[in-house]
């Protein structure tokens, strides 16, 4: 069996606007993913999901601000539970200037509405990391 | 960084990140996964394995959350395994049911691990099962495996359970006849949910119907809930225990255990023998078996013979 990519993608429990993450759910499987689609609270529930589920990738949407604090929580919780090999990235509405902080923060990418979802597919398959198998 | 080597006792020592990264070996059937699997063995065999199956929409997600809430306050630490099929032309699948469980999440005595089926890479039958035993030696009281009950092989998996719940809903005339269709046989608790809708009562008439010409003693009972609220839940989980404390006292459910173990096994022997004969073979042999089919000098049996020969020849010259 081959190694499948497996991605949580997840957006605020509040966030009315899910139709851009059901698309991109609907693109990442069609692409041969193994999606995770939940929705969250808080960071914390996006870290203890991602290692039950042992994600290679973990996509955070958001359409209705108030997403830096969330990325800065979740790097910094990735990085105190030592996870280094999972590649986080953005999605939905988030400004080029967030987007600029975000790629400081580790966050190497941010597809928002213009984004193609292919673009999207591209970008995982080039930037998943290497995950220690055996 | 963490190091596999010691990941089988990290996983006895029920660390949950040991156990997620040994699942996605199992998965990917990655080297390793096999002789770990082995040794975890003899350290499982305690948990309670409870299937949960039905048609997709039913309320399966919304009532397994509700039956862990409700072992949790019993004190019990529950493992939940949710299946959805994978894409059969691309392989990819969207597994949706942790949104119905947003309340298990940070509880650090709930595991929850979506799988996707792999069914047509024929990962199914041993992945799942495999998975279950990990939970199970992580020391998880309770395993929870939610599976849509539409094809032939979640249903096996739902079969493997120590109890099955069989999960269907009010016109559901589909719910009714795919139950039919010999899944009805499996189901040890059934459910109707969607209780607040039109049709509960015909559909669950329906069922005792059916359940009584199955002559099954006792006969199992259909409950009703509306597992959206709650309500009912606390009887399908007392309806469960009662179930497992019967057939435990009786001797029953070690005996099913021990059946399931066997047909696995010999599940593996076919599909081993399968691969090793296959392998075996020279180019040159295959094209020789497949033009004896071809020009109807043997049948399809005397070919298997000659080819499971060549693996018994392979065999005794190392
Ligand atoms: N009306 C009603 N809806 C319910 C009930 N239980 C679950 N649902 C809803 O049914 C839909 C499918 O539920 P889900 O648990 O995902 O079903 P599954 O596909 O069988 O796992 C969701 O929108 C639930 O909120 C119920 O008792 N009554
Ligand atoms: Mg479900």
């Amino acid at each position: 069996m081959a190694n499948r990519i497996k991605v949580l993608l997840t957006k605020p429990t509040h966030d009315a606007h899910d139709r851009g993450a059901r698309y991109l759910a609907r693109k990442f499987r069609d692409a041969g993913f193994e999606v995770v689609f939940t929705n969250f609270l808080v960071a914390e529930e996006i870290i203890a999901t991602a290692l039950q589920e042992d994600v290679d990738v973990i996509g955070v949407s958001s359409s209705a601000g108030g997403h830096m604090p969330v990325f800065e929580e979740l790097m910094s919780g990735l990085a105190a539970a030592s996870v280094d090999d999972v590649l986080v990235i953005g999605g939905g509405i988030i400004p080029d200037v967030d987007a600029r902080v975000l790629a400081g923060l580790g966050v190497p990418a941010v597809f928002g509405p213009g984004a193609s979802a292919e673009s999207a597919v591209e970008f995982i398959k080039e930037h998943v990391r290497q995950r220690s198998a055996v | 960084m963490t190091e596999d080597d010691d990941l089988v006792s990290r996983v006895l020592a029920r660390d949950q990140r040991a156990g997620a990264r040994m699942i996605t070996l199992i998965e990917n059937d990655a080297p390793g996964a096999a002789s770990r699997l082995a040794e975890l063995f003899p350290h499982t065999g305690r948990a309670a394995v409870i299937g949960v199956t039905g048609p997709p929409g039913a309320g399966k997600s919304t009532l397994v959350e509700g039956m862990v809430r409700a072992w949790r306050d019993r004190g019990r630490t529950v493992g939940v395994l949710a299946v959805d099929p994978s894409s059969p032309f691309t392989g990819g699948a969207i597994l949706g049911d942790r949104i119905r469980m947003a309340s298990l999440t940070g509880d650090p005595g709930v595991y929850v691990r979506s799988m996707a089926s792999r069914a047509h890479l024929g990962g199914l039958a041993e992945a799942t099962p495999a998975a279950v035993r990990v939970l199970d030696a992580m020391g998880m009281d309770v395993i929870v495996v939610e599976t849509v009950g539409v094809g032939q092989s979640e249903i096996a998996i739902a079969g493997t359970a120590d109890c099955t719940v069989l999960v269907t809903m009010p016109g559901a005339g589909d719910g009714i006849q795919a139950m039919k269709a010999g899944v009805l046989e499996i189901g040890d608790v059934f459910v109707v949910n969607k209780a607040d809708r039109e049709g509960a009562l015909r559909t669950r008439r329906e069922l005792n119907a059916m359940l009584r010409m199955q002559d099954r003693t006792p006969r199992p009972v259909v409950l009703l809930t509306k597992a959206d609220m709650g309500d009912g839940v606390e009887q399908v989980v007392r309806q469960v225990e009662e179930f497992l404390d019967t057939r435990r006292g009786s001797g029953q459910l070690q005996k099913r255990r021990l059946r399931h173990l066997e047909r696995e096994a010999l599940e593996l022997i076919g599909a081993q023998a399968r691969r090793r004969t296959l392998a075996t073979l020279d180019q040159a042999t295959i094209d020789e078996l497949s033009e004896a089919l071809w020009e109807r000098r043997q049948d399809p049996a005397t070919v298997a013979a000659r080819a499971l020969a060549a693996l018994q020849w392979a065999d005794n010259d190392c």
